[in-house]
C-alpha cells in the first residue's frame, strides 16, 4: 500500500491550476528573458557613438566625394555636376529600381529622381546591397575597366554591382536594391547633418 | 515495436537511441524520495536554481566585461549604466552569489540536522563538500573582477595566505598572481577560471552529487531508510515519486524564493555593504590599502578563524582545516541514529554550540580586531573545533530514542 | 551549556556597542530627495561650476541626466557642457593627471561613485565642514575628512568658519581636543541656510550620478514584487492540490 494515490481527485480543479501556474510561470519567464534579449541592443555608448554627424560640404566641388562615418559606416556626400544630373533620366531602362519604390532605401524626402533633397548633392550610406562591401566611386565616364557603357557611378569590387550616380542599381548585377539614402537634413545651406531628418537640437 | 520503456512513435525512436525516458524516470517519474520532506528540503533544489542564475547572468555579463585592470572596472559601470537591463544582470548575479551561500549553508546545515551524511551517503556528502570548495574559489575570484579596493586588497590578502606555506610559499604566491603584486595578469587567469574552469568543475560535481543522491535514495528528516519498506512493486511504502508531488512542492519553493531574491536585487542590491561593499565602488589602487578590509559576509567565519590564531602559518592551517574537517564527518560521527530527532542532548548540545560559534565567528570576522574580539574568536574557533574533534566521543556516549520504523508524516 | 551561550552573547555586546559607534565628527542628515528634478538640476549646475574644473564623473553622460532630470538635451548643451563635449559625452574634464598629482598631493578622484562608497550623509557633512586651518598648505582642513588635500572651492558661497574645540577626557583620563562646531568668521555669498540648501541638491545630484538607475530600479522592484506574490499563491495552491494524494 504506497503513500500516494491519483484517486479521488478533481481533475478540473488539478486541470485549471496546472494550466494557472503554467500561464503565470510563462509570463514570469517571458517577462525575464525580456531583459536578457533586450540587453543586446545598442548601448548608449554605441548610441552616443552613433549620433548624427555635421558634414560641411562648402568647399565640395563639383564631381568630388566626402565620407564622414555616421554609425561606424562610411557615408557619402557627392556633389554631382550638371550632366551628370542631366544624364540620371537617360539611364532609367537600364536599372532594377529606376523610380525608388523600394521605400526602405530611402527617406520619402528621397524618393525622386536623383535621390536627393537638393539635386546637387547626393548623400548615400556606403554600403553595396549585396553583401556589405563598400563600392568605390567610379566618376569617369567609360574607362577601360568598366566597359564603354559605363556612365559613371560607384562599382563594387566584391562581385561587380554597378550603381548609378543617384546609388541606383543596375540590372543583372548580384545587388538587389538601390544603395540606401540616410535620414539628414541640411542645417543651413553648406552643413548636413546625418542621422536625423529634422533638426530637434 | 514497443522497446524497453514501452515507448513508440518518435519518443520511441528516441528511447531506442538514448536513455531519455529512462533518465526521465530515474531521476523524476520514477525517483521516490520520501514524502515527510520538511522545509529544509528546498534549498537543494534551491541551489540548483541559483546556479543557473549564476551560469545565465554570468554569460551575459561577460559580453560587456572587459578583463583588464585598465578596463575592468569602467566595463562594470558601463554595464550598469549603458548595456540596456546590465544594471539588472549584474544585481542578479552579485545577489546570487550571496544567495547561493544562503542556500548552500542551510543545504549543508541540513545535513548536520538529520545525519544525512551518515552511511551510505558518505560520497554525497563528499560531493558536496568538494562543491563547497569549488563555490569558495569561484566566489573568490569573481570577487576580483570588479576591479575596486575590496577586490584588489581581498585578493592581496587572500593570496598572501599561500605564501605562509613554508619553503615555498612567497614563490607560490608569485606564481598565482603572475606578477609582484596582484595585477593585469592575476586578473585576467581569475576571469578565465572564473568564467570557465570552475563552472565546469561545479557542474560535473553537481551532476556528481545528484546522481551519487539518486543512486542511494533520499535522507529524510526521520533518517529512517524508506528503501527498506517496499510494497509489493518494489516502490517504497514511504516514497512519492519526485514527479509531480516534489517538482510541484519545489516550484512553489522556487516562487517564495524568488520574492526574497527580488526583495534584494529591486531595494537592497547592496544589502547595506554586505553584498557589494562599499569599498569596492572606488576603483583598485595598488598604493592606497583601505581603511578597513573584510571579506564578503560569506568568508567572514573562516576569516575570524585565520585572524585568531597569532600566528601566520598556524592561522591558514586553522583555516584550511576548518573546512577539510568537513570532509570527515561521515567517520566522526559514531551515533546510531542519523536524525536529530532521535538523538540525545549531547549531540544537541553540541550543535547548538557550534551553530553560535559558527555565526559569532561569521559577525567577528566582518569587524576590525580588537584584544577582545580575538579572545572571542579564538574560544568560538575552539568550539568550532571541538565539535568535531569530540564528535566519535559523544555521539557514542549519546542517549538516543529508538528510530520508527516508518517515517512520521502529518 | 546555555549558560555559555548566554555568556557568549554578553561578551560579544560590547562589541556591538564599539561597532556601532565609530569615532569622529559626528555627520549630519543629508535628507536627500531623489525625486526632486528642481534640486537634481540646480545640484548638476554646482557640480559642473564648482566640481568639473578639478573632477571628472567620467561614467555619467550628460544626455542620461537629461533624461533623467526631464531636461531636454539642448538644455543640458547650454546649461551643463563647458567643455565642448557633446550631450552624449560622458562627464570628462580637461585636467591632465600628472599635473593634478602634482597641485595636489594626488589626482583628484572621479566623483561618479562617491556617494555610494562614501554615503550621502557624509558628502553632505564633508561639503559643509572646510574649515580655515593655517598649517594646511592650502589654508584648509576638514572636518570628516582629516589632512583633506582638497582647497576649500565653495568658500565664495559660504564664507570662511573656524573651529570651535571643546575639551575632553579620554578613556585614560587624558585631557583632549574635540571638534565640537564651527564659527563664521566671513560671510559667503549665501546664507547658512541657502549654502545648507545648495550642498544638499549637490549631494543629491552626486547620490543620483552613483546609481542613476535607483528610482527606476524601485518602481520595477514593486511590480516584480506584485507579480511573484501571485505567482506563489498560484503555486501554492498547485502544490496543495497534487499533495491531496499524498496520505
Amino acid at each position: 500500500m504506497s503513500s500516494f494515490a491519483a484517486d479521488n481527485i478533481d481533475v478540473r480543479r488539478r486541470r485549471f491550476l496546472t494550466a494557472a501556474a503554467t500561464v503565470v510561470g510563462g509570463v514570469g519567464v517571458a517577462y525575464l528573458a525580456a531583459p536578457f534579449l533586450v540587453s543586446w541592443s545598442p548601448s548608449e555608448r554605441a548610441q552616443a557613438a552613433g549620433a548624427p554627424v555635421e558634414v560641411d560640404i562648402s568647399k565640395l566641388e563639383p564631381g568630388q566625394l566626402v565620407t564622414v562615418e555616421w554609425r561606424g559606416k562610411p557615408v557619402w556626400v557627392v556633389r554631382r555636376t550638371e550632366k551628370q544630373l542631366e544624364e540620371l533620366p537617360t539611364l532609367d531602362d537600364q536599372l532594377r529600381d529606376p523610380y525608388s519604390e523600394v521605400t526602405t532605401q530611402q527617406p520619402p524626402y528621397a524618393q525622386n529622381q536623383d535621390r536627393s533633397l537638393k539635386p546637387e548633392y547626393l548623400v548615400m550610406i556606403g554600403i553595396c546591397t549585396h553583401l556589405g562591401c563598400s563600392p568605390t566611386y567610379r566618376p569617369e565616364v567609360a574607362p577601360e575597366d568598366l566597359g564603354a557603357s559605363w556612365r559613371g557611378g560607384f562599382f563594387c569590387p566584391c562581385h561587380g554591382s554597378r550603381f548609378d550616380m543617384a546609388g541606383r542599381v543596375y540590372k543583372s548585377v548580384p545587388a538587389p536594391t538601390n544603395m540606401p539614402v540616410p535620414p539628414h537634413n541640411y542645417v543651413t545651406d553648406t552643413r548636413i547633418v546625418v542621422g536625423v531628418d529634422t533638426e530637434t537640437a | 515495436m514497443a522497446n524497453t520503456q514501452g515507448t513508440t512513435g518518435l519518443l520511441g525512436w528516441i528511447d531506442d537511441r538514448f536513455p531519455l525516458t529512462k533518465m526521465w524516470r530515474e531521476h523524476m517519474g520514477a525517483y521516490y524520495a520520501p514524502k515527510n520532506f520538511n522545509i529544509w528540503y528546498y534549498f537543494g533544489a534551491l541551489s540548483l536554481l541559483v546556479l543557473i542564475n549564476q551560469i545565465v547572468t554570468g554569460v551575459w555579463l561577460t559580453m560587456s566585461y572587459k578583463p583588464s585592470a585598465a578596463e575592468a572596472f569602467a566595463s562594470v559601470e558601463y554595464i550598469m549604466r549603458d548595456v540596456p537591463w546590465g544594471w539588472l544582470i549584474r544585481y542578479m548575479h552579485s545577489t546570487g552569489a550571496s544567495a547561493f551561500f544562503i542556500v548552500v549553508y542551510l543545504h549543508m546545515y541540513r545535513g548536520l540536522l538529520y545525519g544525512s551524511y551518515k552511511g551510505p551517503r558518505e560520497l554525497i556528502w563528499i560531493f558536496g563538500c568538494l562543491i563547497y570548495v569549488a563555490l569558495m574559489a569561484e566566489a573568490f575570484m569573481g570577487y576580483l573582477l570588479p576591479w575596486g579596493q575590496m577586490s584588489y586588497w581581498g585578493a592581496q590578502v587572500i593570496i598572501s595566505l599561500f605564501g605562509a606555506i613554508p619553503g615555498i610559499g612567497e614563490d607560490l604566491t608569485l606564481w598565482i598572481r603572475g606578477d609582484y603584486v596582484v595585477s593585469d595578469a592575476t586578473l585576467n587567469r581569475f576571469f578565465a577560471l572564473h568564467v570557465i574552469a570552475l563552472p565546469i568543475v561545479l557542474l560535473g560535481l553537481v551532476v556528481a552529487h545528484i546522481l551519487a543522491l539518486h543512486e542511494v535514495g533520499s535522507n529524510n528528516p526521520d533518517g529512517v531508510e524508506i528503501k527498506k519498506k517496499k510494497d509489493e512493486n518494489g516502490i517504497p511504502l514511504d516514497g512519492i515519486p519526485f514527479h509531480p508531488y516534489y517538482s510541484v512542492k519545489d516550484l512553489f519553493g522556487f516562487s517564495v524564493f524568488f520574492l526574497f531574491f527580488a526583495l534584494v536585487v529591486f531595494f537592497a542590491p547592496e544589502m547595506g555593504g554586505y553584498f557589494l561593499e562599499h569599498a569596492n565602488f572606488v576603483p583598485a589602487d595598488p598604493l592606497k590599502t583601505p581603511e578597513h578590509i573584510a571579506p564578503v559576509w560569506y568568508f567572514t567565519p573562516f576569516y575570524a578563524i585565520l585572524r585568531a590564531v597569532p600566528d601566520k602559518l598556524g592561522g591558514v592551517i586553522a583555516m584550511g582545516g576548518a573546512i577539510v574537517v568537513l570532509f570527515l564527518l561521515p567517520w566522526l560521527d559514531r551515533s546510531p541514529v542519523k536524525s536529530i530527532r532521535y538523538r540525545g542532548y549531547l549531540y544537541k548540545g553540541a550543535l547548538a554550540a557550534f551553530t553560535v560559534a559558527f555565526l559569532i565567528l561569521g559577525y567577528l570576522g566582518a569587524l576590525p580586531p580588537s584584544p577582545g574580539r580575538t579572545l572571542l574568536a579564538q574560544l568560538c574557533s575552539l568550539v568550532y573545533f571541538l565539535f568535531f574533534f569530540l564528535m566519535p566521543i559523544y555521539t557514542k556516549m549519546d542517549t538516543t530514542k529508538a528510530v520508527p520504523e516508518r517515517v512520521t508524516y502529518k | 551549556m546555555r549558560t555559555l551561550i548566554i555568556a557568549l552573547i554578553l561578551t560579544m555586546s560590547p562589541g556591538f556597542a564599539v561597532a556601532a559607534g565609530g569615532e569622529g565628527y559626528h555627520l549630519d542628515q543629508a535628507n536627500i530627495d531623489p525625486e526632486n528634478h528642481a534640486s537634481l538640476q540646480r545640484g548638476a549646475r554646482l557640480f559642473v561650476n564648482y566640481c568639473m574644473g578639478c573632477h571628472s564623473a567620467q561614467h555619467q553622460r550628460y544626455n542620461r541626466f537629461a533624461r533623467d532630470a526631464r531636461l531636454t538635451d539642448a538644455q543640458v548643451a547650454d546649461n551643463l557642457i563647458f567643455t565642448g563635449a557633446k550631450v552624449g559625452d560622458r562627464m570628462e574634464n580637461a585636467m591632465p593627471k600628472a599635473d593634478a598629482a602634482r597641485w595636489f598631493g594626488a589626482p583628484p578622484p572621479d566623483l561618479t561613485l562617491t556617494a555610494r562608497s562614501r554615503g550621502a550623509d557624509w558628502l553632505y557633512t564633508y561639503l559643509r565642514t572646510f574649515y580655515r586651518d593655517p598649517t594646511r598648505p592650502l589654508g584648509a582642513n576638514n572636518a570628516v575628512f582629516a589632512q583633506v588635500g582638497m582647497p576649500n572651492v565653495l568658500w565664495e558661497l559660504q564664507g570662511w568658519q573656524e573651529p570651535v574645540f571643546k575639551t575632553e577626557l579620554d578613556a585614560e583620563g587624558n585631557e583632549k581636543q574635540v571638534l565640537e562646531g564651527f564659527e563664521v568668521v566671513e560671510a559667503g555669498s549665501m546664507t547658512p541656510v541657502e549654502f545648507d540648501r545648495a550642498m544638499r541638491d549637490l549631494v543629491n545630484f552626486m547620490s543620483y550620478m552613483a546609481e542613476p538607475v535607483a528610482l527606476e530600479r524601485k518602481s520595477l522592484g514593486v511590480k516584480v514584487v506584485l507579480f511573484l506574490i501571485l505567482m506563489i499563491v498560484v503555486f501554492y495552491l498547485l502544490k496543495k492540490e497534487y499533495w491531496k494524494d499524498v496520505h
